[in-house]
């Protein structure tokens, strides 16, 4: 049976992103509703028990986020909405902003209610001008129709909504990095503790949550638990700390695909369907080789691996739920951004693109990132060159595996996503590597970008 | 009563907030950290203070496998620290009850090593030509933790060195390891904010805003403070080889402040002073007034012999001819008008100088008087750090004096104690009738000397002045004395708190020279070579003031009570 999208039920709908629209569709009742009859408490336990979990990439217990505020706090307390958008391949926040930004505006009142919060932070990638342009019209409308400000709704709740335009930067998309961004200052994520929950923006506590969480939110008041748990793939019988993966997922589909696109579809879809039904397949009626689950952030699948256990399967079969990416050595879900690279395509350029992205990205605070992300850069732009050596197939993985919060060795998850796919890469297509070794032919693309003087 | 582990040694830290930095220095041993510094905020992204940890609960211990960085981590009762260093660990206590599959210190040993050699990625290691090679934390900590090799091959980032970030310091940008401790300063400490950081990932720079230099009272501080030889004290560029160096403890002169110093030597040559840290005194840091302002002791103008004056006006003597006919002029005085003999005692003068002097001239006769000589004063105080509009903020981090002496505090106690009251200078300067005035001065600046004299002033019959430069003063003297600078002597000085610290003589005075004390001690007849600790027990035992110094005090100094001045 066809899935029919929820969170993109209206994008194709003629102005899709005016107040008349989506109020006519029965926006804005959830929130009306909350505020007669749900105490603040009972929104976070609705959100909590249909068991969302953040889709900015972490994949956190919304609900179970927002209990970590400080209990009875005089307040303020922040919310901070993450527009950053940054993974590459990446790209349902972006519709939802452009196309259904009420959907989403709606989500960050129910959630302030939540949380107590009389302001939210919507921090908006700075390359993302048509979204911003759009929810600075949305926002305009819904002062206009005191739907935002004072007493919204007759009720005592006030909210306002704050727009910011992001500093330009991937690392601003880290939650404690964003805050800085948005207090005026570098995005150098902040040593924790204290989380954000109990000090944040301006010292106080502070939730941050991605766009598309907020959608969800906004259809979780709306539709309820049972509908939300109707989706998406229960808990791990086996694995006690499992949460579970409910609800629908944008995932967009990008890469060497005839058809790159966002689909919704309930989580758990095989990364097979994902790329051979919804993005058409590999284009020029290639194969796959190689795909990132959910970003480049969290690693290689190996197309034709055979997936273990499973007879006649390979890792390209893996569900792309919470939990699936990670039985294949991928670092998890993330963004859920589906990158594939055909077999024509040469791993050395692959991995030299990654490397550049990162260490283009990295803050540069932490040594081990600072360093680590711009050597493996050198080392690959040198296999570029035709001029790899064995010994430095060892030298990355090594670095690889040395960086990130995971070992210990960084403040942030930056690094820990700069490492993935080194190491996923070579681990799964280390022979392609040494064959280029061997040969010593320089790539046939152009030369690597000059970034130094980048902000 | 909390207990930690360090690498197996329990440590009692009692109430204490410790991170792990702190409580394995307290269990005696070393955590290498290069942004972490105890002055400023936490920023834990330097990475050389890796860790191990876990818990020691009900005899089990339990750890994480992971990392940490110790600068940022707490401890508690029953945290277990296992550093890189576990298996050089001091045999002799009974290793911790471990998982039997558990390498203690493997992770953190690898982690401090992977730290280093990322440092060394980008770092040109051009040790040869870099004045902080031998005092390096990069060379130290690579060579005690490092690895031997470099594994490497690609071309090092090369950004441009800074020469023009400030007047005074130079910046080898190549060589930053970008622990932002300097920015770190500009803004918690002198709160001036001048540096920060530039561009991303490897190609980070530290750099000030554009016409902006690093231009602050306290900037020099960011020298010290840098791990490495990325930031250079221009003052200092090339012109020594720390191993060279000699280090002695001293205090800065030239405020009241009296920060605690280095005073770096070779061959009986100052070239750079350093803060000593003291909490007694002014902390960790100082002022580059004093930081820079010890050229005085080098120059080519100082008085460097005795000389007396006769028709042909001032010409060298010795002091074996001098000091009799000295002795015999201001004993005559003396015994003529004793009031009208009159001796200026200078606040850069130690504390046992003065009370030397100040008993050979009470010698002559008790009539005879004591006068605090002048003490400069330029500006106000000014403390650190200041806001956005150049105005302090509280809680203050640091403050230079006005008051341009070290030693006011301890020269009025002594004159206290001699005759009961402290005469100021201006009173002395005012008086025409003196028969002999005794002018022990000791001043680096010759402005603030003369400054404090009218315009019209003339000289008694009998002027004898001990100085470190001539001066208006030294025009019409006719006895004129080589004086000694602060580098130069042991002694005791008592800042603007009370706080006395004694300190030990760097330099030799120039070869002719003949100190303070000695020429105080030379005219009360003794023999031989005075020694200040002799003349230290003396002063304790003659003004209540100093008791406390009986017994040689710590490198912190004595805080004495005030009250009595
Ligand atoms: C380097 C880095 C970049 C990130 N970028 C984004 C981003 O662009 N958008 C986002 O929502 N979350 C991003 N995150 C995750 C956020 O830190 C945070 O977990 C998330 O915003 C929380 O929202 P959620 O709970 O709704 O998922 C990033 C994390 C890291 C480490
Ligand atoms: S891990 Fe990398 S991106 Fe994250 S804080 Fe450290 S240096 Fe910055
Ligand atoms: S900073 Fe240290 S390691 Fe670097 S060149 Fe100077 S002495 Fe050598
Ligand atoms: S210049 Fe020195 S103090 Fe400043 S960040 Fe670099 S290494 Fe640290
Ligand atoms: S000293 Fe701890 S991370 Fe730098």
């Amino acid at each position: 049976m066809k899935y029919e999208p929820i969170l993109l039920a209206r994008i194709h709908k003629p102005n899709s992103h005016q107040l008349e629209g989506y109020r006519a569709d029965g926006g804005y009742a959830a929130i009306e509703q909350a505020l007669v009859d749900k105490k603040p408490a009972d929104v976070i336990a609705q959100v909590k028990d249909a068991g969302l979990r953040g889709r900015g990439g972490a994949g956190f217990p919304t609900g179970l986020k927002w209990t970590f505020l400080p209990k009875d706090h005089p307040g303020p307390i922040y919310l901070c909405v993450n527009a950053d958008e940054s993974e590459p391949c990446t790209y349902n926040n972006r519709i939802l902003m452009e196309k259904d930004p009420h959907q989403v505006l709606e989500g960050i009142m129910l959630a302030c209610y939540a949380i107590r919060s009389e302001k939210a932070f919507f921090y908006v990638r700075y390359e993302y001008g048509t979204a911003y342009r759009a929810l600075e019209a949305a926002i305009a409308e819904l002062y206009a129709a005191g739907l935002l400000g004072k007493n919204i709704f007759g009720s005592d709740f006030h909210l306002d909504i704050v727009l910011h335009r992001g500093a330009g930067a991937y690392i601003c998309g880290e939650e404690t990095g964003l805050i800085e961004s948005l207090e005026g200052k570098r995005a150098w994520p902040r040593i924790k503790p204290p989380f954000p929950a109990i000090e944040g923006a301006f010292r106080k506590p502070t939730i941050v949550n991605n766009v598309e969480t907020m959608a969800c939110v906004t259809q979780i008041m709306r539709r309820g638990i049972d509908w939300f748990k109707s989706l998406g793939v229960p808990p791990d019988p086996k694995n006690p700390r499992d949460a579970g993966s409910y609800g629908p997922k944008l995932y967009t589909i990008a890469g060497h695909v005839e058809k790159p696109v966002c689909v919704e579809l309930p989580m758990g879809v095989s990364l097979r369907e994902l790329v051979e039904v919804h993005g058409g397949g590999v284009w020029k009626g290639r194969k796959a080789k190689a795909v990132n689950p959910g970003g480049l952030s969290m690693g290689f699948v190996d197309v034709l691996a055979p997936l273990k256990g499973e007879d006649g399967k390979t890792e390209y079969d893996i569900p792309l739920d919470f939990n699936g990416p990670g039985k294949v050595g991928c670092l998890g879900l993330g963004t859920a951004a589906v990158t594939v690279i055909d077999d024509q395509t040469s791993m050395v350029d692959v991995l030299h693109n990654v490397t550049q992205f990162f260490s283009h990205e990295s803050c540069g605070q932490c040594t081990p990132c600072r360093e680590g992300t711009g050597w493996m850069l050198k080392i690959m732009e040198r296999f570029r060159r035709g001029l790899g050596r064995r010994e430095d197939l060892d030298i990355l993985v090594d670095v690889a595996d040395r960086i990130g919060i995971i070992p210990g060795t960084t403040i942030c998850g930056l690094s820990d996503g700069a490492g993935w796919p080194v190491k996923t890469a070579i681990r799964k297509f280390r022979s392609e590597f040494e064959e280029a070794i061997r040969k010593g032919e320089p790539s046939r693309y152009a030369k690597p970008l000059q970034m130094v003087g980048a902000h | 009563m909390a207990t930690v582990y360090v690498n197996d040694v329990p440590v009692e830290i009692g109430n204490d907030r410790l991170n792990c930095v702190q409580a394995v220095a307290r269990a005696g041993q070393f955590l290498a950290h290069y942004c972490y510094h105890e002055a400023l905020t936490v920023v834990a992204s330097c990475r050389m203070c890796m860790i191990e940890m876990g818990d020691l609960k009900d005899g089990k211990v339990t750890m994480i496998p992971k990392v940490f960085p110790g600068c940022q981590t707490p401890v508690k009762d029953g945290t277990v620290i296992v550093t890189g260093d576990y298996a050089k660990r001091s045999v002799g206590h009974e290793p911790l009850p471990y998982d039997p599959k558990y390498v203690p210190g493997k992770l953190a040993k690898k982690a401090q090593a992977d730290t280093l050699e990322g440092l060394l990625i980008n770092h040109p290691l051009d040790c040869p030509v870099c004045d902080k090679a031998g005092e390096c934390k990069l060379q130290d900590y690579s060579f005690e933790y490092g690895r031997a090799e470099s594994r490497l091959i690609d071309p090092k980032n090369t950004p441009p060195n800074k020469p023009e970030l400030s007047s005074k310091i130079t910046l080898f940008t190549d060589r930053c390891i970008m622990c932002t401790r300097c920015v770190r300063f500009t803004r918690e400490i002198s709160g001036t904010a001048e540096l920060m950081v530039k561009n991303r990932g490897h190609h980070e720079e530290i750099d000030v805003f554009p016409g902006r230099p690093l231009e602050n009272r306290l900037a020099g501080n960011v020298v010290d403070l840098c791990p490495v030889g990325a930031l250079g004290s221009k003052d200092f560029l090339y012109t020594q080889r720390v191993w060279y160096l000699k280090n002695t403890d001293g205090v800065c002169s030239l405020c009241s402040t009296g920060c605690s110093i280095h005073v770096d030597t070779n061959k009986e040559i100052v070239y750079r002073l350093r803060p000593r840290h003291n909490p007694a005194a002014q902390g960790h840091f100082m002022c580059d007034d004093g930081r820079w302002g010890y050229h005085y002791v080098n120059s080519g103008e100082r008085i460097v012999r005795p000389m007396m004056r006769s028709d042909k006006g001032l010409s060298p003597v010795s002091w074996y001819e001098m000091l009799p006919k000295l002795r015999a002029d201001l004993t005559q005085a003396a015994a003529a008008q004793p009031s009208q003999v009159v001796a200026v005692l200078s606040p850069f003068l130690t504390a046992e100088e003065a009370f030397l002097w100040g008993t050979f001239i009470k010698g002559l006769s008790p009539q005879a008087r004591l006068a605090l000589g002048p003490v400069p004063v330029v500006g106000e105080d000014d403390s650190y750090p200041k806001n956005v509009h150049g105005q302090p903020v509280e809680p203050t981090k640091f403050t230079i004096r006005a008051e341009k002496c070290p030693n006011r505090n301890g020269v009025s106690s002594v004159l206290k104690q001699l005759q009961g009251d402290v005469i100021p200078f201006e009173k002395i300067a005012g008086e025409t009738g003196l028969s002999a005035l005794v002018f022990v001065g000791g001043y680096p600046n010759r402005e603030h000397l003369q400054a404090a004299f009218p315009p019209n002033w003339k000289a008694p019959a009998i002027l004898v002045v001990q100085d470190l430069f001539s001066s208006s003063l030294t025009e019409q003297a006719r006895y004129v004395l080589p004086g000694t600078a602060a580098f130069e002597k042991e002694g005791t000085f008592v800042n603007h708190a009370g706080l006395a610290q004694v300190f030990a003589r760097a330099v030799r005075p120039p070869i002719e020279a003949r100190g303070e004390l000695q020429v105080a001690a030379d005219l009360l007849g003794r023999k031989g070579l005075v020694q200040a600790a002799g003349v230290r027990k003396e002063l304790a035992a003659a003004v209540p003031f100093f008791d406390g110094l009986a017994d040689p005090p710590s490198p912190q100094g004595k805080r004495l009570e005030l009250t009595t001045v």
